[in-house]
């Protein structure tokens, strides 16, 4: 007896969901999100120990100090961390034209004209025996420091912040501001 | 007209179909497939990262090299002790040994883009910086001048 054929039942997918949801619970649990950050700085070259440091005017060098007990000095006086910023901003710009404080000098720079550079250089060192925490604590002030001069230096000149900028630009308000922290090799430094 | 009355019994409400369910689930399981990235190297050593407002964030992973400082796990304890030790990709090494690193890393690299190398340092905030310090002068031995000490992002009343 010939019987009408009836069309294919169609598959089941109601557990399609349940096997999606394995692998999404899956991936749930072995991503991590972490985004890699850090303070960004440039070695310098390095050099053969014979050659002689360049000299640089005492009034234009700003002494940092950390030892082991992770306390921090400034030109030779214990100081707070959280006045370490102001202090260094104070040193480069220099806006009372202190003698004690750092030179600054007319440099042409390009888009820009003239500027006044800062001689400052900013002296970071550290005993063997300090703490990375505490290092990156006061790396992190420093560049702050330099970060937030160049941010006041570009509201005045383009009228927003150094973020916005354009590349060209930034790298001119770079030049105008260098980032001229110099760290010496650890030394033993004494209590 | 007969033909547009209801027939049987009034229906209760009827159930929500689910059949869009898979279509959600799998968009959502290709987010996680796409942003996911899977660990290269297992680190061997405890790392802390100190925290830091002024942080960047790094761009080309494909240009960073990792350098791991810290004291040993605890399952590596008995082996390689207690004191703060560096980790090149999967196993412990000296100091003297990060040149050799930096070198294979640099090969690695696509010629156009090695001047934009990147060492990521993911050093302990309890390491001292004797250590620290040494595995600077090495790379600058090496000319892997472009160093991030890697940290976590710390948000201050102060500034923002």
């Amino acid at each position: 007896m010939a019987r009408k054929s009836r069309p294919l039942p169609e598959i089941n997918q109601s557990s399609l969901a349940d096997i999606a949801f394995m692998l999404l619970i899956f991936f749930l649990v072995t991503t991590t999100m972490d985004v890699d950050s850090g303070i960004y700085r440039k070695l310098p070259q390095w050099i053969d120990q014979d050659q002689e440091p360049p000299k640089i005017n005492r009034r234009n060098t700003f002494i940092v100090l950390i030892n082991k007990n992770n306390d921090l000095a400034i030109n030779g006086e214990f100081a707070q961390v959280s006045d370490l910023k102001e202090r260094v901003k104070e040193f480069i710009l220099n806006p009372r034209n202190d003698i004690n404080l750092s030179e600054r000098e007319d440099k042409f720079v390009e888009g820009l004209g003239d500027v006044k550079k800062s001689k400052g250089v900013v002296s970071l060192q550290n005993d063997r025996g300090t703490d990375y925490g505490a290092y990156i604590q006061i790396q992190n002030e420093l560049v702050a420091a330099f970060n937030e001069m160049r941010d006041e230096f570009s509201m005045t000149q383009f009228g927003s912040k150094f973020i916005t900028l354009s590349v060209g630009e930034q790298e001119n308000v770079r030049q105008a501001i260098p980032t001229s922290i110099s760290e010496a090799e650890p030394v033993e430094i004494k209590r | 007209m007969a033909k547009f009355t209801r027939k049987g019994k009034i229906k209760g409400v009827p159930p929500i179909s689910t059949a869009s369910l898979p279509d959600i689930v799998f968009m959502l399981l290709f987010f996680f497939m796409v942003s996911t990235t899977m660990k290269e190297t297992d680190v061997n050593v405890k790392v802390r990262l100190p925290e830091a407002t002024e942080t960047v964030k790094l761009e080309k992973k494909s240009l960073v090299s990792y350098i791991y400082v810290g004291a040993p796990k605890l399952q590596h304890q008995a082996q390689y002790g207690t004191l703060s030790k560096i980790q090149l990709d999967d196993q412990f090494s000296d100091v003297g040994d990060i040149g050799d690193y930096i070198a294979a890393e640099w090969e690695k690299k696509d010629e156009k883009e090695r001047p934009l190398m990147t060492v990521s340092l993911k050093a302990d905030e309890k390491t001292k910086m004797g250590l620290i310090s040494e595995i600077k002068i090495e790379l600058r031995k090496a000319g892997a001048l472009k160093l991030n000490y890697s940290s976590r992002k710390r948000y201050t009343n102060s500034k923002y």
